[in-house]
């Protein structure tokens, strides 16, 4: 008995002393005050708090912002963005032309771009990538951004087996023409989202077929980029480290020299890591935090406009909200500007119309208004005078404290604008995502973040039969409009159809706009060359520390 | 002894079946699927991804091929983080939390033990209250509260650890102690009745009678029967350790397994969930038998058969 005891407190403690030794050693604390130290020693190493694990590092199958982050410092495309504008500038292309039409881009590639093992980014790499991104066996779920180019869809879809057919074409290695199905002025914008990056053929056929998902191509060691760094290490739910590509054509101006990207997906965490010196940027802010830092130490919190809206949708084959009436009336009762000041906080702007101000140069010219008399009338007409004979219904969130917020403010200036009842009900995010797509609800909450700088990225949300259009609206008109704006290059009467088109969305509201999203971050004084932009792009190229 | 043993490591089988059958079936009941996402996915695109997963497959047939895929050791490929398996995901993320789960329980073994024993010696005076006091304070607070509070005094305040991360040893001490706490605190109340009860009993007044010196009795006759409750607990307490790391992990940015074990449900990442579900309950079997048998060699009374 006494043998057996000792022997288990006897294996017990031998096993413990390694645990507790052989944890590796831990890179010095860049920043030990979270103020930095100026001064040219300043290591130029940066610390990101990028959310969630990655789901993968192959820019064809991923789709969210946390991946985007990642490989756009491994890949680059033909074009880059300017660090404060977000304007093209020259990437991989050096130069390019436009066809008077604005349908054909003739690319150059700079003579002197390199994949990270020496090979050369030559135009045929460029064809492949765009292969390999529309195969049907790929199944890539942006394959969309690319229909824009000659048969594109078609042979995503399979209409066209023979890819020479699509609208690309290297002419020679170092030129690609790129056709377009219509003059796309958002074009050379577009080019920098991921799903229009380059990918080196020979390490994918390497590591398994063209359009195989998920092959170990993307690990530490086997990847091979053309971006201004080069994947180092992958530590799941830990971080990623990348390096600086001493091959890259620019590597000249390149300050850092590795970018760490952890893996904090709770808010109130990363917050915690940043206040103690390990982030330089965070990828948001705690919601509760937001005032603590507007007032003690606002030069930290950088708020900056995002191009994304806040808004409800209505099923509009659901009574009473299959009346424009009702729909307007509920718009129209709903204040904006103190959902702003009162619940969010940070700085979000009221939404009076879908496409965010000033997206690409636009501006709607309709707007949605805050006039609770003439909702009340609206709403009389509709059939229910000061609320009576109401049916009610339910609106409907993803669980989050945020959402939940906003529902029960609109849910009280519903009820005392209108005098009508709403009962509030929230699912967890799948089976939100699952009711508005089987149409299963009356109003949702939604929201959309533009995929590149344009009022198409929107606006064509909602046309009839629309992948992502859960409102089961359709108009003719509408559809009309969007369908003129796609088929012209000339920017003012593109913006003209997108005018009437939104003007038709805002008087017919399948959708009720409620707020322009911010992008939220932490920000350590000494970084350098990061900007706020629309789309929360960061060209690291131009960042560095101080 | 041996046939103790075989007798339970069969009635697993059964356990584990049924285990991983229930949690197939719910899974699959639940709305949304692994690649429902804000924006949707062309149907043809889900069609295809579908198959690739081979979710076309009739459910029958898809949940034949996992056991047949899981009894040769592969738990396929993880839905959401693509790149990697779930065996890597596992592999990468399982020694993590069972390294925490270690160091949380030895440390709430020591510290309950202790306490337990101080207390129990001197019944309603002041040794006794404090540290009972003390654990209850610990049961009651859960883990979510004293997490961040221990952050804020001992990594944001004074420094002495850092606030996130899982590189050096003292990167350890604060997520053991938070994860421990709770259980120590139990630990402490079940060891003080536990020595309470045995030393009130004959055998230990004889003892004392005989002139065996006071440490003798309580290290020697006291402890070997006021620790079974102890022992006993250690059982649901390694359950509670694993299931309850996610909140520890997330607090603490340490890359474990409790993340996944829950995030997998809230993704749907199916292949994900079965594996980790699979893999807690065979750990959970594997301690609570542990546990069994530690005690019957504590406790003559107790026949493994």
């Amino acid at each position: 008995m006494k043998q057996r005891f000792l022997s288990i407190r006897q294996y017990l403690l031998p096993a413990l002393i390694p645990l507790l030794l052989c944890s590796c050693g831990r890179e010095p604390v860049f920043l030990k005050s979270p103020a930095g130290q100026p001064g040219d020693g300043v290591p130029q190493i940066l610390h990101l708090g990028n959310g969630a694990e990655p789901k993968a590092l192959d820019p064809h199958v991923v789709t969210g912002v946390t991946e985007h982050n990642i490989i756009s410092a491994l890949l680059e495309g033909l074009v880059t963005e300017n660090p404060k504008t977000l304007e093209p500038q020259p990437g991989a292309a050096e130069s390019w032309t436009v066809s008077d039409d604005g349908t054909v881009y003739t690319f150059l590639l700079r003579s002197n771009g390199k994949w990270s093992n020496g090979d050369a980014v030559t135009a045929p790499d460029f064809v492949f990538s765009f292969e390999r991104m529309l195969s049907p066996g790929l199944s890539a779920e942006y394959a969309e951004m690319l229909f824009v180019m000659k048969n594109a869809a078609a042979f995503h879809e399979g209409r066209v087996t023979d890819f020479s057919q699509v609208g690309v074409r290297a002419v020679n290695d170092h030129t690609l023409e790129i056709t377009l199905n219509a003059g796309t002025p958002y074009f050379l914008s577009m080019l920098n989202h991921y799903s229009w990056y380059p990918v080196h053929p020979p390490t994918i056929l390497k590591h398994g077929k063209m359009d195989e998902r998920h092959t170990p191509w993307t690990r530490p060691g086997n990847y091979v980029g053309n971006g201004v760094f080069v994947l180092d290490t992958w530590e799941v739910n830990k971080e990623i480290v990348v390096k600086k590509n001493p091959l890259h054509w620019d590597a000249k101006i390149v300050r850092l020299e590795a970018i760490h990207f952890r893996a904090i997906e709770k808010a109130l965490t990363e917050e915690r890591a940043f206040r103690a010196g390990d982030l330089h940027v965070t990828s948001t802010v705690p919601l509760d935090k937001i005032e603590k830092y507007q007032q003690n130490s606002p030069e930290l919190l950088m708020v900056s406009p995002y191009i994304g809206t806040y808004y409800y949708l209505f099923n509009v084959e659901q009574p009473p909200l299959d009346d424009g009436r009702v729909r307007k009336a509920l718009s129209m009762s709903i204040d904006r500007a103190a959902i702003c000041t009162h619940v969010l906080k940070a700085g979000q702007l009221p939404a009076y119309h879908f496409v965010p101000p000033d997206t690409g140069g636009y501006t709607s010219q309709a707007r949605v208004t805050y006039d609770i008399a003439a909702a009340k009338k609206l709403l009389a007409a509709a059939g229910y005078p000061d609320g009576k004979g109401f049916p009610g219904f339910e609106l409907l969130y993803n669980t989050n404290e945020s959402h939940r917020k906003i529902a029960e403010v609109i849910q009280q200036m519903w009820q005392k604008n209108l005098n009508i009842n709403v009962v509030l009900k929230n699912q967890e995010w799948k089976v939100y995502l699952d009711s508005t797509q089987q149409g299963d609800f009356q109003v949702a909450r939604a929201g959309w973040i533009g995929d590149y700088v344009d009022p198409n990225t929107f606006l064509d949300l909602w046309i009839t039969g629309g992948g992502n259009n859960r409102t089961r609206w359709s108009n003719g008109d509408y559809d009309n409009f969007i369908a003129s704006a796609a088929s012209t290059s000339d920017a003012a009467v593109r913006f003209e159809a997108f005018q009437k088109a939104e003007t038709i969305l805002l008087d017919e509201l399948p959708i009720m706009p409620i707020y322009l999203y911010v992008s939220l971050s932490l920000i350590q004084p000494g970084v350098r060359g990061w900007y706020p932009t629309l789309l929360d792009h960061h060209p690291y190229k131009y960042v560095y520390l101080e | 002894m041996l046939r103790f043993i075989r007798s339970r490591l069969l009635e697993a089988i059964p356990v584990l079946f049924i285990i991983a059958t229930l949690t197939f079936v719910m899974i699959r009941l639940a709305p949304g699927g692994p690649f429902s996402d804000e924006r949707n996915v062309s149907p043809a695109t889900l069609a295809k991804l579908e198959a690739h997963y081979h979710l076309d497959q009739p459910l029958p047939v898809q949940y034949l091929t996992w056991w047949r895929k899981t009894l040769t050791g592969d738990l396929g490929p993880s839905m959401r983080y693509g790149a990697h398996s779930v065996n890597e995901i596992i592999g990468h993320t399982l020694p993590v939390s069972l390294e925490l789960g270690i160091l949380a329980i030895t440390f709430a073994l020591v510290i309950g033990l202790g306490a337990g024993i101080v207390a129990g010696l001197k019944p309603n005076t002041v040794t006794d209250y404090a540290p009972m006091s003390l654990a209850m304070i610990g049961i009651c607070i859960p883990t979510f509260v004293i997490g961040p509070l221990l952050l804020l005094l001992f990594a944001l305040r004074w420094q002495i650890f850092s606030v996130s991360g899982w590189d050096t040893a003292t990167d350890r001490i604060l997520p053991a102690v938070t994860l421990g706490a709770p259980y120590g605190a139990y630990i402490a109340r079940l060891t003080r009745a536990g020595m309470l009860e045995v030393l009130n009993q004959d055998f230990i007044r004889t003892a004392r009678a005989k002139g065996v010196s006071e440490f003798r009795v309580i290290y020697k006759h006291a402890l070997k029967g006021g620790l079974l409750p102890v022992i006993a607990f250690l059982g649901p307490a390694t359950a509670g350790l694993l299931s309850g790391s996610f909140v520890v992990e997330e607090i603490f940015d340490i890359p474990g397994l409790g993340q996944h074990f829950v995030n997998a449900a809230f993704n749907r990442d199916y292949t994900m969930i079965m594996g980790t579900v699979l893999l807690y309950a065979v750990m959970i079997v594997v301690f609570n038998l542990l546990v069994d048998i530690v005690q019957a060699a504590l406790n003559p009374r107790l026949r493994l058969e």
